[in-house]
């Protein structure tokens, strides 16, 4: 394969806190349409390099190339979102005094996200059938008027997948997405997120090994800051590397 | 000389218009006396002829007068001043007025040995005035003794600034030069008048050599001055840095270990000013004035313990239920700041003052041109020794160990066994009681007023805002900026405007780093 | 899909509004103009001007609840705002004076007592009136622009914008009590005559003034529920639940925050313009620091995030202070404490959140921000 290949490839990103390396080195790419899930013991550096890439957090050396070669390094946040970048947060981050509804309206793709034309704009009939339709996805249609503060931990993690939806990003980061779901939920989580795949390239971080067999096909590994290993669940799985990592820490942790 | 007049009875008017031209004349005789040569005058024995001019200074002949004032000048002493006191309570005008001068003479002789410093030197400034050439020697005695350097500095300084006006141009040549190395700020106008004499087209040869040496005495002035007020500048920076470190302190603890924004603290500021001066007006009920002294480090612990208390109850009452909520916090203390000023106001009026105790009044004259006052060294001090404090509290021990603990992670923290409510508590007292110790330290500075916490509230908030939240080392840096650039652009735009420039400063700052200086990096840094 | 929403709320206010303004607009100077003197029913001349005034408090109170009950950005300095259209109005006011004044001259009294010889040249554009209506808006929003624009795009946010805008209205205090600004220092200006013409001690041009008062905060109410009902609304609110998610949703925040500082600075100064003629004076201590803050308690007292709040508070805290200070004039500022302290601890939804209480007991989570379906309007 060739980088023509790829939506996503970080270069030697390091990331610096007050001396702690969260980030070291780090290299990692994606490819089109690919639905990729990152994995690794807790501080590994799996939010942050998310929050490299979508602008949240300034590498102090290294590249993010997106979608033929744009540096998303120095952009903000804003900007890199209006690139197609959408990013799910781990802790589900709605708007609370909004219904349903409107925050599904605010994630709407819009040519402008301007103050003007926000004032004056409404939305139009097909933006409001894509909003219906996501509800449904979400299964959210009976609760598009409650104000989604009152929703439940689960709903409320729907609703940010429902908004990342809307924005019709080209890649979708998602921070661990079942965490406080039930089984049944995450199961309907794996198969919208397989789903999506075929439209867009996903990078999901996920801690849940059921939840990773069911959706991945390949796995990256990252560990203090690098990437240790990549490949499918089983070859990970078989990585001694890995296991070193996870069963070592384990003995020392737990 | 229309107030003196008014001073006369009426019927007395018509002497008056007597008297004016032979009050002129004994003004010139007085000045006059000076150059009469001593040799001239008879022979007698001193305490004859002093008995003698007593006598002939009441007299009316003018130049008897004037002769007993010369020998008394010459050879009288202090001991003289009380019977010359006596004369002049009974004499006329005229002779007041002849008499002045030699009293004042012989005080400030007699106070150049005096046992006190800053007596000896006032005296030696006072001479100056005089222009007495008598002085000169007198002085010049006086320095040679002199064991504090101020004090013969001043005294050599005068000295040279009356020969400036001696009759001989060699003398003068000399004093040039020498105020020039002894950078005279005083002597200034007087070398400018060389200058000017000098460089007039009728000048003589002396005139011009004289103006020269003026013009490198003044050069040599100047430069000099100009240090000396740089250091002055430095130090008034430093010493306003330190009053914004002492508040900040308490704001930058509660802000940055507690989230909450307290908007009463420069409140709890007067709090402790007001206790200072509770504290001195018991010293002054009950005890003797001897001990008057003892009341200011007595209003310490009464000061943080009331400030401390205050901020207990006050913590107890509203900031509890407030947590993680900042903007409430600063709205409900920005209430609690009202009542509290209101309530100072009602209770004490408007202004009152606290009287310094004696090791902090007047200052030290570290060199020419730069006086330090105490109450700002003070300050300086108590800053450093606040910081070091805190630092030790937070960062080394078992305490600031849990204060930083239930910051970092209150559920955790809890879970451990850390008693989070009475942290709180405590750390909230604490910074209050900080507060308390900053407005016992005020106390020096300035007047005990309702305001004192308003007058530089705002200046602590940049200082926090700009050292960014939760770093010791951002707010003390800040403070030195704040407090500094304060200073260094009072003297050019004045206080107002000085003020609106450190704004637009910290605002364009803030573009620069919007966390302020030592921001808070990691994970947590923007949750 | 999902029916549109028609929120009871949002009708129940349109009631309000209306019941509301036409008692202000029409029964209010009836009451005045027609009962006998009296008369129980008679308003007073002196209390139709304090209404005036209250009500010109009310459309700087609507100016801060966008700003701060909506998109959650508190600014302790929209008596900034308020003193610049004041000022600018008042230096107008101060220009038509002419030889009426005290000296006889020209030049406003004080520039007469400061031995000033001739107009600054600022003061030129306020000899006209329309100078002085254009300036006092547009004065505040270039201001409120620039200021904006450096701390919002610098992401000064939270309490750090709070204390930033609570130095600028101190800094602002300052320099307007300093007599070289040729504002009058601390006295400010006053003995103003006449409006176009209109002698200002003439009881029907205070109503005048009143009427214009009751229509301008209606236009201003109008405008803010406009603002508040479009989706830029909604950005705002976002803004204030969770500015992260709105910056990854991909708007700008601080575009959205600059423009409702710069409408709150606008509404601002046209209170300030509605203020000056009836008060009669203008000076230092309507801008600084505790006369900024008071415009926030009013907003809190009322209930922010609603606008009918922002403007019962103005109203209801303005004359409960000029009827206390008449009797405990010592009092006030312990009450204003108290109100800060009680209201925030105990009732951070204010009048309008208690009376909502009341009314709807069936739904106890009712939110304050007006929740409307996306497919409405």
């Amino acid at each position: 394969m060739t980088d023509d290949d790829l939506i996503l490839n970080c270069e030697n990103v390091v990331v610096d806190y007050d001396g702690f390396k969260a980030l070291n080195n780090c290299n990692f790419s994606v490819h089109y349409n690919e639905l990729r899930v990152v994995i690794g013991p807790n501080g590994a550096g799996k939010t942050t390099l998310l929050d490299v890439i979508c602008g949240k957090t300034r590498p102090a050396s290294g590249k993010v190339l997106f979608d033929k070669g744009i540096n998303l390094v120095g952009k903000n946040a804003e900007d890199i979102t209006k690139l197609g970048i959408g990013r799910k947060f781990q802790a589900p981050s709605v708007y609370g005094n909004l219904s349903v509804w409107q925050n599904l309206d605010l994630s709407v793709k819009r040519s402008s996200r301007g103050v003007f034309s926000n004032l004056v704009g409404k939305s139009s009939s097909a933006e409001r059938e894509r909003i219906s339709e996501v509800l449904k996805t979400i299964g959210l249609t009976d609760h598009a008027h409650d104000r989604a503060g009152s929703l439940s931990h689960g709903q409320k993690q729907w609703l940010e997948i429902g908004m990342v939806i809307l924005q019709e990003p080209s890649l979708l980061l998602v921070d661990e997405p079942v965490a406080g779901m039930s089984d049944k939920e995450t199961e309907q989580t794996g198969q919208l997120l397989t789903r999506l795949s075929e439209q867009q390239a996903i990078v999901v971080i996920e801690h849940d090994m059921d939840f990773v067999r069911q959706i991945a096909r390949i796995v990256t590994v990252l560990a203090e800051g690098t990437v240790i290993c990549e490949g499918t669940v089983e070859k990970v799985q078989a990585d001694d590397h890995v296991r070193e990592i996870y069963l070592g820490r384990a003995k020392v942790t737990h | 000389m229309v107030i003196s007049l008014a001073g006369i009875p009426r019927n007395l008017s018509v002497l008056v218009l007597f008297l004016l031209p032979a009050i002129g004349l004994g003004l010139q005789s007085t000045l006059a006396a000076g150059e009469a040569d001593p040799a001239a005058s008879p022979v007698v024995s001193s305490a004859d002829s002093i008995e003698q001019a007593l006598l002939d200074v009441k007299s009316e002949d003018e130049a008897v007068r004037s002769k007993a004032v010369a020998l008394l000048i010459e050879k009288g002493d202090a001991s003289l001043v009380p019977k010359l006191d006596a004369i002049r309570a009974e004499a006329d005008r005229a002779v007041r007025i002849a008499i002045k001068p030699v009293i004042d003479l012989l005080k400030n002789r007699a106070n150049l040995t005096s046992g006190q410093p800053d007596t000896r030197r006032s005296a030696a400034a006072d001479l100056v005035g005089t222009g007495r050439p008598e002085a000169i020697t007198w002085l010049e005695e006086a320095a040679a003794k002199e064991t504090v350097w101020w004090v013969r500095y001043t005294m050599e300084e005068a000295a040279q600034l009356i020969q400036l006006r001696s009759q001989d141009p060699a003398v003068r040549l000399e004093a040039v030069k020498k105020l020039g190395d002894h950078r005279s700020q005083n002597s200034l106008s007087l070398l400018q008048e060389f200058v000017e004499a000098g460089t007039q087209s009728g000048a003589t040869e002396e005139q011009r050599t004289l103006a020269v040496a003026a013009e490198t005495a003044i050069e040599q002035i100047n430069s000099w001055g100009w240090w000396a007020n740089a250091i002055e500048t430095l130090f008034r920076g430093i010493s306003l840095s330190s009053i914004l470190l002492i508040m900040s302190l308490g704001l930058a603890i509660v802000f940055g270990l507690m989230g909450v924004i307290n908007m009463a603290h420069g409140e709890l500021m007067m709090i402790g000013a007001y206790a200072t001066f509770i504290t001195q007006q018991a010293f002054i009920g009950w005890f003797s004035p001897d001990l008057f002294d003892w009341y200011f480090p007595v209003a310490l612990p009464v000061a943080f313990l009331s400030a401390a208390l205050f901020g207990w109850v006050l913590e107890a009452t509203v900031i509890r239920f407030l947590y993680g909520r900042l903007l409430e916090t600063l709205l409900a203390t920005w209430g609690v700041s009202l009542i509290l000023m209101q309530a100072a106001r009602v209770y004490f009026g408007d202004l009152t003052a606290v009287i310094a105790p004696q090791a902090l009044r007047g200052g030290a004259q570290v060199m020419v041109g730069v006086y330090l006052p105490y109450n700002r060294i003070f300050i300086i001090i108590l800053s450093i020794i606040c910081v070091l404090g805190i630092y030790f509290l937070l960062f080394r021990s078992n305490l600031g160990i849990r204060v930083r603990a239930v910051t970092q992670n209150r559920n955790m923290s809890a879970c451990l066994g850390i008693p989070t409510r009475k942290v709180d508590s405590y750390t909230f007292a604490f910074a209050s009681g900080l507060a308390g110790i900053a407005g016992w330290a005020l106390t020096m500075v300035g007047n005990v007023d309702p305001g004192l916490g308003q007058n530089y509230i705002v200046d602590a908030f940049m200082v926090v805002v700009t050292g960014g939240v939760g770093k010791l080392a951002g707010t003390i840096w800040a403070s030195l900026g704040i407090g500094g650039l304060n200073k260094l652009i009072e003297p050019v735009s004045g206080a107002v405007y000085g003020k609106v420039f450190i704004l637009v400063g910290v605002i364009l700052f803030l573009q620069w780093r919007p966390q302020g200086l030592f921001a808070a990096k990691g994970r947590s840094a923007d949750a | 899909m999902p029916e549109p929403v028609v929120t009871r709320q949002g009708s129940r206010e349109t009631v309000v509004f209306y019941v509301v303004g036409v008692l202000f607009l029409i029964v209010v100077p009836l009451l005045n103009v027609v009962p006998d003197e009296e008369s129980w029913m008679h308003i007073s001349d002196f209390r139709l001007n304090q209404f005036g005034k209250f009500l010109a408090f009310a459309i700087l109170a609507l100016g801060l609840d966008l700003i701060w009950g909506y998109c959650g950005v508190l600014s302790m300095g929209q008596g900034v705002f308020f003193g610049l259209g004041a000022y600018c109005m008042g230096m107008y006011l101060a220009l038509q004076i002419g030889k009426e004044s005290v000296y006889g001259s020209e030049l406003p009294d004080f520039m007469v007592w400061t031995q000033v010889k001739e107009l600054p040249l600022f003061w030129y554009p306020f000899k006209s009136f329309l100078g002085g209506f254009f300036g006092a808006i547009l004065v505040p929003v270039l201001f409120a622009t620039i200021f904006g624009f450096l701390a919002f795009r610098s992401r000064i946010k939270g309490v750090y914008f709070a204390i930033i805008t609570q130095a600028l209205a101190f800094a602002a205090w300052l320099v307007f009590n300093r007599n070289e600004t040729r504002l009058g220092g601390t006295n400010g200006l006053t003995d103003f005559k006449q409006l176009l013409g209109f002698r200002l001690s003439d009881p029907s041009t205070q109503r005048g003034l009143y009427i214009l008062t009751v229509l301008a905060l209606a236009a201003s109410y109008l405008l803010c529920r406009w603002i508040v009902a479009s989706r830029a609304g909604n950005v705002l609110i976002a803004i204030r639940d969770s500015e992260s998610r709105v910056t990854f949703s991909g708007y700008t925040p601080w575009m959205y925050k600059l423009f409702v500082f710069v409408v709150a600075a606008g509404l601002a100064g046209l209170a300030g313009m509605l203020y000056v003629p009836q008060v009669g004076i203008i000076t230092p201590a309507q801008i600084g620091v505790l006369p900024s803050l008071e415009v926030v308690i009013w907003v809190a007292v009322g209930g922010r995030g609603t606008l009918i709040g922002a403007i019962l508070g103005a109203v209801a805290v303005n004359y409960g202070r000029s009827v206390l200070t008449n009797y405990f004039p010592e009092a006030w500022p312990f009450i204003l404490g108290g109100l800060f302290v009680v209201v925030v601890t105990m009732f951070p939804d204010g009048l309008v959140g208690m009376i909502r209480k009341l009314t709807d007991r069936k739904q106890t989570h009712r939110p304050l921000i007006k929740v409307e379906g996306g497919t409405t309007a």
